[in-house]
C-alpha cells in the first residue's frame, strides 16, 4: 500500500517535472509570466512530492516491509533504527531517490530567491533543473524502482514486479539481508549525503550558466548570483571527500585514507574542476576575463557530477564500490553525451559575445598565477580522467586487434589496472606546483605585479621556509620529496600568516582596534579572501598529514603466540588475548587485546577485531588505533587460530602525522564556511564590487 | 692407540658437523609476512579489482599470498614472481599497465595534454599582453603623410587610446 503511494508520487513528480520544464520553455519563448509562474510552482511542488516518496521508503525500511525488494536488500530486523533510516542511501535504488530529493530541494530553494533583477534567467534555470531531475526520476521509475516487491507463483517461483502479476501472491521473506557492513559506520552515514549535496548543488551554477548563454546575458551576473551556491556545493563535496577518506581509514583496514579507487576519483574530478572554477570566476569578477573558460569549466563540472554518479551506478568500472552496480549505464551515457553536446553548442553560439578585450599586463599578476592554478587543477583532472577510463578504452580497443591481426600486438584488448602508483607519480608534482602557487599568489596583485614587486614580497618567506628545510635536514630528514613538500608547506604558512598579520596590523593602526578585533573585523569585511586563506592553511595541514603517511608510513606483519610481540620502529605490540563471540545484532566477533609499548614503556591497550556478519556473510576489519598528533599506530587482526585462540597474525602500520590530515580537514571546512557565510547587505557588496577593477590598482589589491 | 682413537673422534665430529651444515643449508628459511607483502603490495588481486594483494581480505587472496611465500621459499626472485602472476592472470595484476602497445597512451596523454595547456596559456598570455599589436599590426599604422579621412581619424584615435591604456 505504502509502496504504491511512494511509486505513485514518484510518477506524479516525473509528470510535474516534465510539465514544469515545458511550461518554463513556453513562458520564456513567448515571454508569458503566467507560464513561468506555473513552471515555478511545478518546481516547488516536486520537493513535497519527493519528500513523500522518500518518507515512504524510510517507513518501509523502519517497519520491516521485507516484501519490498529494496528493504530486503539493505535492511534487517537486527539493525538499529538509525541505520534503517540511512539505508535509504545504502543501495542503488534508494540513493537515486535520495539524489532526486536533494536536487528538488536545492532547485526549489533557488526558485524562492529574489528574482526582481534577473527574471529572464528564472525559466531557464527551472528548465535545466527540471530536465536533470526528470532524468534521475526516469532512472528510478523505469530502471531502479525502489518499490518493486516479491511475488510468489503457485509453483513456488519468486519474481519481482511493481504490480501483482497474474496468479501470484505477495511473498514476505522473514528477514532482510542487512546493510553492507562496510556502510555501518558514521563516516558512511554522512559521506553519501554530503557527496550528493555537493553533486546536486553544482547543478545550480550550471543552470545559471546555461540561462546566461541562452538569454545572451554574458556579463558576470550569473557568476555573482551563483557565487555562494558554488561555494556551498564545493563545501559539501569537500566534506563528502573528507568523510569518505576517514571512512576508508577506519573501515577498509588497509591503513590508508585514499586508494585511488575509480569511485573515489569519480567524486574527486568534479571537485578538481569546481576548484579551478572557484578560482577562475574571481578573475572574471575582477578583470572581466576568461568568460569562455568559466563556461567550459562549469559545463565540465556538471557533466562530471553526472559522470561521477554514472561511474558509481553503471558498473562500467569495477571497484570496491561494486555494491552499487546495475545496468543503467547506457542511460547515463546518453544523458551525459546529450547535455555535453547541447551545452557546448550553446557556448559556441555565444563564443564571440564572451570574448573580453581586457589586457593582461604582467606575467606575475594575480590573474596570471590563477591561470596557472587552473592549468594545474585541470592537469590533475586529466590524469584522473584518463586513468579512470583507460582500462575501459584499452579493453574496448581489443576489437581493433581482433579485426586487424597485424595490430594485435598493439591492441591486445587486455584489461589493465591503473592503480595508485600511476596517480601518485603523475599528480605528485602537480600538487607540489599548486602548493607553490598557494605560496606565491597571495603576494601578487591584480593587474600590476611585476617580477620585481613579487620578488621583493616573497624573498623573506622563501628564506624562512629554506631555514625550515635546513632544520629538517640537520635533524635527519633525508627524503627529498618530503623536504620539498615541507618547504612548500612552510612557504604557504609564512605567506598566509604574513597576509593576516599585515592586514590586521594596518587595521589596528588605523582603527585603534586590538589585533584580535582587527583580525575578526577583517575576516568579516572580506570573507571570501580571508576564508580562502584559512582554506589554504587547512590545505597545508592536510599536506603535512599526506606527506607523513605517504612518505614515512612503515608496516610489518607477523604471527605471534599469546604473550609474544612484534616490533615496528619505536613501538612493540604484545599479543595478550583473543576472544571470539556472537553478538545480538548478528555478528561473530573476534577481538584481540594487545598491549602497546613505546621505547619499552607501556602506553596503552588496543582492541583490533574482525566482525563477521552472518546475514550478509561479509567480514569487516576494525583496526585498533593509538592516535595522537605525532602518529597513529594502526593494528589489524589479520588472522587467528580458530580452535586454540593462542596464536594470531597482526598487521601493524605506523602512520606519522596522519592526524594533521583530519585537523586540516576541519580548518578547510571552517575556511569554506567563512567564505560562504552570507553577507549582511549582499546587494551593496555587489554594487561596490561592480566598480571597474582598473580604476585603482592599489584598491584592487586590497580585495 | 690414543691418537688413533682421537683421530676417529675428530673425523666423526667433522663428518657430523658437515652433515648438520648441509641439512641446514638445504632448508630455506620460511619467508616472512613482510617479505611476502613487499611483493603482494605491488600486485592487484585478479578477482577483487583495485585492491592490492597485501591487504585484500578474501580467501582467494590469502591463497595467492601463500603462493608468493611458496615461490619465495623456492628461491624465486621478485620479478620472476610478478612475471608469473602476469602470465597466469594477465597484465591487470600489475599496479600500472606495462609500457607496451596501446598502453603507452596511458603515460603519454596526460603530459601531452598538460604541455598543450602550457602552450595555449603561453599564447593566450602573449595575446593578452599585446592585443593591439595582434589586432592592428604596426605595419598597418598609417604614416604622417597618409591622406586623412574621417574614418581614418577615428581609427587613429582608437589606436592612440589603446596605446594610452597600455
Amino acid at each position: 500500500m505504502l509502496a504504491n503511494l511512494g511509486y505513485g508520487t514518484l510518477i506524479i513528480t516525473f509528470l510535474v517535472s516534465i510539465y514544469g520544464a515545458v511550461a518554463a520553455y513556453i513562458g520564456a519563448r513567448k515571454n508569458q509570466p503566467s507560464w513561468v509562474d506555473s513552471a515555478r510552482n511545478a518546481m516547488l511542488l516536486t520537493f513535497p512530492l519527493l519528500t513523500i516518496t522518500a518518507l515512504s521508503i524510510i517507513y518501509l525500511l523502519i517497519s520491516g516491509h521485507y516484501e519490498v525488494q529494496y528493504v530486503t536488500e539493505v535492511s534487517s530486523s537486527s539493525m538499529p533504527i538509525y541505520l534503517r533510516v540511512t539505508a535509504l542511501w545504502g543501495g542503488q535504488a534508494g540513493s537515486l531517490i535520495f539524489w532526486s530529493w536533494l536536487m528538488s530541494a536545492f532547485a526549489s530553494a533557488v526558485t524562492l530567491r529574489k528574482w526582481d533583477r534577473d527574471r529572464e534567467f528564472l525559466p531557464w534555470v527551472i528548465l535545466i533543473s527540471l530536465v536533470t531531475l526528470a532524468f534521475f526520476l526516469i532512472l528510478s521509475i523505469f530502471v531502479e524502482n525502489p518499490f518493486v516487491s516479491f511475488w510468489q507463483s503457485a509453483t513456488g517461483n519468486i519474481t519481482t514486479a511493481m504490480f501483482q502479476p497474474a496468479g501470484t501472491t505477495l511473498y514476505l521473506p522473514q528477514d532482510g539481508n542487512g546493510l553492507n557492513p562496510l556502510l555501518r559506520h558514521p563516516g558512511m552515514i554522512f559521506h553519501p549525503p554530503m557527496l550528493y549535496l555537493g553533486f546536486v548543488s553544482f547543478v545550480i551554477p550550471y543552470a545559471f550558466a546555461m540561462a546566461a548563454l541562452i538569454t545572451g546575458r554574458t556579463d558576470d551576473r550569473w557568476i555573482r548570483i551563483t557565487r555562494r551556491w558554488t561555494l556551498v556545493a564545493w563545501l559539501f563535496l569537500s566534506l563528502g571527500l573528507l568523510l569518505g577518506g576517514r571512512w576508508a581509514y577506519d573501515v577498509l583496514g588497509w591503513g590508508g585514507y585514499w586508494g585511488w579507487d575509480p569511485v573515489e576519483i569519480a567524486a574527486f574530478m568534479p571537485w578538481l574542476t569546481g576548484t579551478a572554477f572557484l578560482h577562475s570566476v574571481i578573475i572574471q569578477e575582477k578583470r572581466g576575463m576568461l568568460k569562455q573558460w568559466n563556461m567550459l569549466l562549469i559545463i565540465l563540472t556538471y557533466d562530471l557530477v553526472i559522470f561521477g554518479t554514472f561511474l558509481t551506478r553503471s558498473g562500467v568500472l569495477s571497484s570496491v564500490h561494486a555494491f552499487a552496480q546495475s545496468a543503467i549505464g547506457p542511460l547515463f551515457f546518453a544523458f551525459i553525451g546529450l547535455t555535453f553536446v547541447a551545452s557546448l553548442s550553446l557556448l559556441s553560439r555565444r563564443w564571440n559575445d564572451l570574448k573580453s578585450g581586457v589586457q593582461m599586463t604582467s606575467w606575475f599578476s594575480r590573474e596570471a598565477l590563477f591561470l596557472l592554478n587552473n592549468l594545474l587543477f585541470v592537469g590533475i583532472f586529466v590524469v584522473c580522467f584518463w586513468g579512470v577510463i583507460f582500462p575501459v578504452i584499452s579493453e574496448a580497443l581489443g576489437i581493433v586487434g581482433q579485426k586487424m591481426p597485424a595490430l594485435a600486438g598493439v591492441f591486445t584488448g587486455q584489461k589493465v589496472t591503473v592503480g595508485p602508483p600511476y596517480y601518485e607519480r603523475a599528480t605528485g608534482p602537480l600538487f607540489a606546483g599548486l602548493l607553490l602557487l598557494m605560496g606565491i599568489a597571495p603576494l601578487s596583485a591584480w593587474n600590476y605585479s611585476t617580477r620585481k614587486t613579487l620578488g621583493n614580497a616573497i624573498w623573506k618567506p622563501s628564506v624562512a621556509s629554506l631555514v625550515v628545510v635546513a632544520v629538517l635536514w640537520i635533524t635527519g630528514t633525508r627524503s627529498w620529496p618530503a623536504l620539498v613538500g615541507f618547504g612548500l608547506c612552510a612557504l604557504v604558512t609564512f605567506v598566509t600568516l604574513y597576509e593576516f598579520w599585515r592586514a590586521a596590523w594596518a587595521r589596528h593602526k588605523t582603527h585603534e582596534e586590538n589585533l584580535l578585533q582587527a583580525l575578526w573585523n577583517l575576516a568579516g569585511k572580506n570573507r571570501r579572501r580571508y576564508g580562502g586563506y584559512i582554506i589554504h592553511l587547512g590545505v597545508v595541514l592536510m599536506a603535512l598529514g599526506i606527506i607523513g603517511i605517504e612518505l614515512f608510513q612503515t608496516e610489518t606483519q607477523g604471527t605471534i603466540p599469546q604473550g609474544g610481540h612484534i616490533s615496528l620502529g619505536q613501538y612493540t605490540v604484545q599479543f595478550d588475548s583473543l576472544s571470539v563471540f556472537d553478538t545480538a545484532d548478528g555478528r561473530n566477533v573476534a577481538r584481540a587485546v594487545v598491549s602497546v609499548y613505546k621505547n619499552g614503556k607501556y602506553v596503552g591497550e588496543l582492541h583490533p577485531r574482525r566482525d563477521y556478519y552472518y546475514e550478509s556473510q561479509q567480514p569487516m576489519t576494525i583496526a585498533g588505533v593509538r592516535s595522537n598528533m605525532e602518529d597513529d599506530l594502526y593494528v589489524i587482526l589479520v588472522d587467528w587460530q580458530p580452535l586454540s585462540t593462542t596464536g594470531a597474525t597482526f598487521k601493524i602500520y605506523h602512520n606519522p602525522l596522519v592526524n594533521w590530515l583530519w585537523l586540516g580537514g576541519f580548518v578547510f571546512i571552517l575556511g569554506t564556511l567563512v567564505a560562504a557565510w552570507p553577507d549582511k547587505e549582499p546587494e551593496m557588496v555587489v554594487l561596490r564590487k561592480a566598480v571597474p577593477a582598473t580604476i585603482n590598482p592599489r584598491l584592487d589589491h586590497v580585495d | 692407540m690414543l691418537i688413533k682413537k682421537n683421530l676417529f673422534a675428530i673425523i666423526f665430529t667433522l663428518l657430523f658437523a658437515l652433515l648438520v651444515v648441509g641439512v641446514v643449508a638445504a632448508q630455506q628459511p620460511t619467508p616472512s609476512d613482510d617479505q611476502v607483502n613487499a611483493i603482494a603490495k605491488q600486485l592487484y588481486c585478479p578477482v577483487c579489482e583495485n585492491i592490492p594483494l597485501d591487504v585484500c581480505p578474501t580467501t582467494a587472496c590469502a591463497q595467492w599470498r601463500e603462493l608468493i611465500r611458496q615461490k619465495l621459499a623456492d628461491g624465486w626472485g621478485e620479478q620472476q614472481i610478478k612475471d608469473y602472476f602476469v602470465q597466469q592472470y594477465g597484465a591487470r595484476v600489475l599496479g600500472t599497465p606495462p609500457p607496451k602497445g596501446i598502453n603507452w597512451l596511458v603515460y603519454l596523454v596526460p603530459p601531452v595534454a598538460i604541455l598543450a595547456g602550457i602552450y595555449v596559456l603561453y599564447h593566450a598570455f602573449r595575446s593578452w599582453r599585446h592585443p593591439a599589436q595582434q589586432v592592428n599590426p604596426p605595419s598597418s599604422i598609417p604614416g604622417p603623410s597618409a591622406e586623412v579621412d574621417p574614418a581614418q581619424d577615428e581609427y587613429i584615435k582608437r589606436l592612440e587610446d589603446e596605446v594610452h591604456k597600455r
